[in-house]
Order: structure tokens, then sequence, then C-alpha cells
């Protein structure tokens, strides 16, 4: 179990370790995932995150955070990355970086946001963006241990291209127990039947979970979708103590 | 995700808890903080943060009161917990 091994590393001082690049998957025109091996990796809980840091030849060095969006059952690593322009870390992972190519990493990090099965149901994921990548963890590890707790992900995104890992959710949607909705909020094609506005207050009344329910709610995107869907889910009388947030900046969806 | 691209906008404490592992054992962003200013009770990962990674100010998720500093000085690691009546940590996984 990742519990276990987790729970091994509690006296285990972080330390920075090599990650190598395996593989770059092109999820959208701006995100690109890194999988990664990792060398003496101690195994993470769905929803951590670990510190990147870049050094120049200069010794100048750049640190990050990302979440980590492969299950813990996985034996490589994957971070997705958001190419941010002005970026002093981003455009590196996802113009210059190659196969092969090595970086320091640190981690996992942060047990606050983190979804296991024995937290339980039902799970209720909201996403914004590249917010999705710790959200795709806890989905990924939920259906690599057969997990039956329902779960509903909404997910917010600009414009169909934009949606990240979209085959994979489809794919786990048509197994047994997860509902994925999407909505656009730039751009919608044809005939599209999901949602086509920013996340409001209604938009979670008609497809979260009832309130009843008490589910676990895990939300992901930018400082505002975060704060504003918090906000209108405490409104909709779901319990404060399991909505768990994780704020990245003002870009995304 | 790209946490600290940004400036100006608070994130999690959960965002800070490579910084605050340098300092601690256990894994803070799980421990209990109780407000000076509100009384409040919140998870560490719970409160805003504004830095990141070479420092970071922690504010109540309730009251908005800084509850916490931790930054990276010239002398040293250095941990300004004013604004905090308790910090209360459970010996759990990281």
């Amino acid at each position: 179990m990742p519990e276990t091994e987790a729970s091994t590393s509690t006296h285990e001082r972080l330390i920075w370790r090599v990650a190598e690049v395996a593989k770059i998957v092109d999820e959208t025109p701006r995100v690109k995932s890194l999988v990664l091996d990792v060398p003496g990796w101690p195994g993470h809980r769905p929803g951590q995150h670990v510190d990147v840091r870049l050094t120049a030849e200069d010794g100048y060095q750049a640190q990050r955070t990302y979440s980590v969006a492969s299950e813990p059952e996985s034996t490589r690593l994957m971070l997705t990355v958001e190419l941010i322009e002005e970026g002093e870390v981003s455009p590196y992972l996802t113009s210059d970086v190659r196969a092969g190519d090595k970086f320091e990493l640190r981690g996992p990090i942060g047990g606050y946001f983190v979804w296991t099965v024995a937290i339980g149901g039902p799970l209720f994921l909201v996403a914004g963006g590249s917010g999705i990548a710790p959200l795709m963890s806890m989905l990924r590890y939920r259906a690599a241990v057969n997990s039956t707790i329902p779960a509903l992900l909404l997910y917010s995104s600009r414009t169909f291209e934009d949606i990240i890992y979209r085959e994979e959710l489809d794919q786990m949607a048509a197994r047994n127990g997860l509902t994925v909705a999407y909505t656009l909020t730039r751009h919608q094609p044809p005939a599209w039947s999901g949602g086509a506005r920013r996340i409001d207050r209604s938009m979670l009344a008609s497809v979260g979970p009832s309130a009843k329910a008490r589910p676990k709610i895990f939300i992901c995107g930018p400082t505002s979708l975060v704060e504003s869907t918090a906000q209108s889910l405490l409104e909709l009388g779901y319990e404060r103590n399991f909505i768990k947030t994780e704020r990245f900046g003002p870009t995304g969806a | 995700m790209d946490h600290q691209e940004e400036a100006g906008l608070p994130l999690d404490g959960n965002a800070a808890s490579g910084l605050l592992s340098e300092l601690f054992a256990l894994d803070v962003t799980v421990a209990e903080v109780t407000c000076d200013c509100c009384g409040a009770v919140t998870q560490v990962g719970e409160t805003k943060v504004y830095g990141g990674i070479m420092g970071a100010i922690f504010r109540c998720a309730q009251c908005d009161s800084v509850v916490m500093r931790l930054v990276h000085t010239p002398v040293g690691l250095c941990l300004d917990m004013r604004g905090s009546r308790r910090l209360l940590a459970q010996p759990v996984a990281r």
C-alpha cells in the first residue's frame, strides 16, 4: 500500500533527487506532461506535489511547485506543466526540455490536499485548467485500485482543445462510478452538450452530488475559480471540513 | 500546475509545504494552527500563503491575520509565530 510506504518517510528528511525525463507528452497547445524516472522516489499519495529546482550554468536557481499527476501505483512520476510565457521555469519545462534531460526535485510534499479510499466518498472534484493535475492523480489512483467510490469531476477549460487528459478521462468515465462534466468558458464546438460558462453556483448545484451525501470535495485551479467555487459550495450547504482547496494563480480556465 | 509564477495572489498553506519541511519533522500542512486574533482553528494547509519557497507569510483563513512567517534570511531560516496561539501536529505520515 502506498500509505505504508509514505508513512515510513515520516522522519526521512526531504532531499533533492535527480529526475530524468523519460517521455514528454503533448497534452494541449500550452500544456505538456513530463514523465520522469526518479531513482529513490519514496512514493506519494494522490494529490501531493513536488518542488522542482532548476540550476543555470552561472549557479542561479529557480524553484517551482508542481502537483504529481500520476497515480502512486505508477513506477514513473508525471508532472503536467502549463506554459506561462513570463515564467522562469515553465517555458523551459514546456519548450526546451528533452527526453534524457535531468533536473532536481524533492517530495512528496503536502498531506493536506490528499485523497485515498480510506477517506471515502462520494468524491467531488472541481478543476480549472491545469488544476486538473492533482485531481487526475486521485482519479488514476481510484481506477488503479478498482475503487467503486462514486466520483464526479467538474472540469472547466477555455476551449475544447484546452481540455487536458480528455481521452483518458472519457475512458475512465465509461467505466463504473465516475462522471465527468466539462464546461468550456471561451469557445464551444458545434453541438457541444457540456457547460458553456464559468463554474457558478447553479452549475455546482445541478451537477454536484447532494450535500446530504457529505461528499469529499477537492478544488484546484486559478485562485478566482477556487475561491468562488468554495464560497458557492458553502452557500449550497456543503461541509467546510470536507472542502480542500489548492490555488495556483490567475491563469487557466 | 505552476504555483509560484504569479505574484500577489494568495496560495494555500499546502503550497509552502516544501519550505515547512525544511524546518519541521512532521507534515505541518495537516497541523492545526489557532489564530491569536480570532481564535479560529484551521489546518496550516488551509491558511492563505503569500510567497512560497524562499519565504512565506501565512494568514488566517477566517480573519486574514498573519499567523506565521517562515523566511530564509541571510542569518538562517527564521520562524516567527506571533499571531498564533498554538500549533497542534499529529505524528502521522508525511
